[in-house]
């Protein structure tokens, strides 16, 4: 059941953010809302409800890192699409593994190590 | 340079974009919760700032903005990667106030839960709102 509220909060705040995305104009305003905290908000209000502020803080903590991969993967995106001319299914889906990279390499780096 | 709704868009977007958005937005929910169920905090955390629609909606634009194109009789397919590009620049200056939204609920969760939310997302609209305006004057200058 809690999976179930997951799909339905994370889909109806994400869904809700991009069709913000879509009508607004300028589209380097717009593309704000592709990095708007739409999973966020739904998993760390289920988050509080279930664990607890602690719990919450760690993955706020950790969002903050992931928020950094977001920015090198938006910036490589933009670099590809410009330079290279690729599409932009291709373009995201190999960035994607520069975000893997930057969250998990800044995760060991700042927090394991 | 003034921030305006363009309803007309809406007409241009059919039933299954939303719903691939829709889908992909809950399963990244679900994804993240799973993660953070099984690996800890720590790493389900990351998942919050993971760019989980961000592939559908770039071939979103790129498609529309290409077939806008192709409709005038040019040619659509660089001007679609440049909007794609443009919005990848946006959700670039963001992420900084996707991190400011990570940084609240870090600080504040612990004491005070329900403000922590409410405090990170007035600070996310806030800072995203100043990154555009600062991105705006530096394009200006240079």
């Amino acid at each position: 059941m809690e999976y179930v509220i997951r799909f339905l909060m994370g889909g109806a705040v994400v869904s809700a953010f991009a069709l913000l995305g879509d009508i607004l104009r300028p589209k380097s305003f717009a593309g704000l809302f592709g990095a708007a905290p739409s999973v966020a908000l739904a998993t760390l209000s289920i988050a509080l409800l279930q664990q607890g502020g602690q719990y919450a803080a760690l993955e706020g903590r950790s969002m903050v890192i992931g928020s950094t991969a977001l920015a090198a993967y938006s910036f490589l995106v933009c670099q590809m699409l410009i330079r290279f001319r690729t599409t932009a299914l291709r373009t995201t889906a190999l960035a994607a593994i520069a975000w893997f990279a930057v969250a998990f390499g800044l995760k060991y780096a700042l927090l394991d190590w | 340079m003034i921030v305006r709704f363009k309803w007309s868009v809406l007409k241009q977007s059919s039933w299954y974009e939303h719903v691939v958005r829709f889908g992909l937005g809950g399963l990244t929910g679900v994804f993240a919760g799973a993660v953070a169920q099984r690996y800890g905090p720590t790493t389900g955390g990351l998942f919050l700032a993971f760019p989980a629609i961000f592939c559908a909606s770039a071939t979103l634009i790129e498609e529309h903005e290409r077939k806008r194109k192709e409709a005038k009789g040019l040619q659509g397919a660089r001007r679609g990667q440049q909007a794609a590009a443009l919005d990848a620049a946006g959700a670039g200056w963001g992420s900084i106030a996707l991190g400011v939204f990570g940084l609240c609920v870090w600080r504040l969760a612990p004491t005070s839960p329900v403000k922590s939310l409410c405090a990170a997302a007035i600070g996310w609209l806030v800072v995203a709102l100043l990154a555009w305006e600062l991105r705006r004057r530096l394009r200006r200058v240079s």
